[in-house]
């Protein structure tokens, strides 16, 4: 009479319970599974009538580590990084890589295995185990298009080793443009760019710039790198002219002169996902690459919302006592950062009242997109936005997918 | 679901063993039911966060840190008497016994009546 082995009549019998196949979530759970909630949300608010695009999610390169390093170009290169996975005990996925240690904390032990690994089954088929995964996302989260980007390839701009950093990002470029986006033509990437080498850079946009789902090009932020720098400028004008967005992807550091002061990863989250997107963004307005690229569209990836306002208000208080600083604007900071672009994830919301101000100072309604950031520990479901109760029919259908489409032209 | 109340059989006693839980669908709702100090608790499986699997996550003690009279940490501690369930979509972490976050008490679960009879663990939906 166990429900452990079997379905049960309830005692009138007008309801039955069932044991439900998975009593725990752990890594191996089907990520239908885990998302299964999530459909309940596409029936409650109509998202099948929407067109959702997801500009910030990632799929796991380590899996796929031994065919990323097979397409490093260099010879001694390629041989190095072979050696290490053959030889070190726990390399395979890891040479050449910067992983920080910081980054296992992200699942809070445990707490939220999505994070830690996918390590569902995947039927055999021709199709890649990455994008099988990727449609199990989509479908379950009701997502038409999704940007997908990597994960340990972000940590790059603090890889001590220059050459490597150029080759690893031309092999993952390579591997992403022949493996996975020639599958699926609702699955697009913005590329990592070799951003300390802008040679190297422009290398990466003419080759993989006409490649099919490649809508744009992307600096991993955690770098030690002034953005207004001379020698980056062919970069943006690359950019502007081939009307390709720039966008710049948040990540974490426990190392900087600010989080090393940290304990807990919560602190180095919160902090660090924000402070090298705030940098790049002040180097950005003050010395006037809106001005200069006035055509170029820039986009802030995953460092949610709050810390636009602070910003805005913070330039714009410097700025009207310090012109001279920042003699190419013609408009106050704000202004500028008004014209750009963000993603939501992951979007605060637990004080309503300053959510809404804030998207009403970043011009939600035209500015920012919808993002998810799965399979991550903070990702954000679309009802997120399709619940916000002071956005009309029309904002949420833009955030949701239309501003996507229209920047990235889709 | 019915729109009047139904009282449902989803198992045996031991079908929820001490500090375990069973996870049942009774028509469209899934409910956790678990038992802490040999009562049960039970719970739609619905997050107050996103909506996420609640009921289906990690169970563990609450994390406490111990402090010293003047000020200082000795370092975090488990508070066994405190079982937690942990949304695994993001981590909130809910008492089992209270269904609420210990740092948001807003943020709680929506409780199903439970009870154990002679001949099993009924729930009221
Ligand atoms: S939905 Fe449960 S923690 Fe977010």
């Amino acid at each position: 009479m166990s429900v452990g082995d079997k379905t049960i009549e309830t005692t009138n019998g007008l309801s039955r319970a069932t044991k439900h196949p998975v009593q725990q979530i752990t890594i191996r759970t089907d990520s239908r599974e885990i998302l299964a909630n999530a459909r309940r949300d596409i029936e409650r608010y109509k998202l099948h009538d929407y067109f959702i695009v997801d500009v910030d999610s990632h799929h796991v390169e380590f899996d796929s580590w031994g065919e990323i390093l097979d397409r490093l170009e260099n010879p001694v290169l390629r041989h190095n990084a072979k050696a290490m996975t053959q030889d070190w005990p726990n390399a395979k996925q890891l040479a050449f890589s910067n992983h920080p240690v910081g980054l296992t904390f992200q699942d809070v032990f445990g707490r939220i295995p999505h994070q830690a690994q996918l390590a569902e089954d995947v039927e055999k088929s021709a199709e890649h185990r990455d994008l099988t995964l990727i449609r199990r996302a989509m479908e379950s989260l009701g997502i038409k298009m999704q940007v997908v980007f990597p994960q340990p390839m972000l940590e790059m701009g603090l890889h001590p080793e220059q050459d490597i950093v150029t080759a690893m990002t031309f092999a993952y470029n390579r591997w992403f443009t022949e493996t996975i986006l020639p599958c699926e033509k609702r699955v697009k990437s913005l590329l990592c760019l070799p951003f300390h080498d802008p040679e190297a850079s422009m290398k990466t946009i003419h080759e993989f710039g006409e490649k099919p789902g490649v809508v744009g090009f992307m600096v991993t932020s955690q770098r030690h790198a002034g953005v207004h720098r001379n020698m980056y400028m062919k970069i943006y004008r690359e950019l502007e002219e081939r009307g390709l967005p720039l966008a710049f992807h948040a990540g974490p550091s426990w190392g900087d002169t600010m989080t090393s002061t940290m304990n807990r990863f919560l602190a180095v989250h919160s902090m660090s996902f924000v402070t090298c997107n705030m940098t790049h963004m002040a180097n950005w307005i003050v010395n006037g690459l809106p001005e200069r690229f006035p055509k170029l569209k820039v986009i802030w990836i995953e460092s949610g919302l709050a810390w636009v306002p602070f910003m805005m208000q913070r330039l714009d208080h410097e700025y009207l006592m310090r012109q001279s600083d920042a003699p190419l604007l013609k408009r106050l900071p704000s202004e500028y950062i008004a014209d750009m672009y963000f993603t939501s994830q992951p979007m605060e919301v637990t004080m309503p009242h300053m959510l809404e101000a804030t998207m009403k100072a970043i011009r939600a309604e035209t500015q920012l997109m919808y993002s998810s950031d799965w399979p991550h520990w903070d990702f954000d479901v679309p009802a997120r936005i399709a619940a916000l109760p002071f956005l009309n029919e029309q904002a949420k259908r833009n955030i949701l997918g239309e501003n996507a489409r229209r920047v990235f032209r889709l | 679901m019915p729109a009047t109340s139904q009282r449902v059989f989803v198992g045996t006693s031991g079908d929820v063993p001490p500090n375990g839980r069973l996870v049942v669908d009774v028509g469209a709702i899934t409910i956790g039911i678990f038992r802490v100090d040999g009562k049960l608790y039970a719970y739609q499986n619905t997050c107050a966060h996103q909506g996420g699997p609640v009921c289906q996550g990690k169970m563990v003690p609450r994390v406490t840190e111990v402090i010293e009279p003047d000020g200082s940490s000795r370092g975090f501690a488990f508070d066994e008497s405190d079982p937690h369930i942990v949304c695994p979509w993001h981590g909130f972490e809910y008492s089992i016994k209270t269904g609420t976050h210990p740092g948001r008490s807003s943020a709680r679960l929506i409780r199903v009546n439970v009870e154990e009879a002679p001949d099993g663990i009924y729930v009221t939906v």
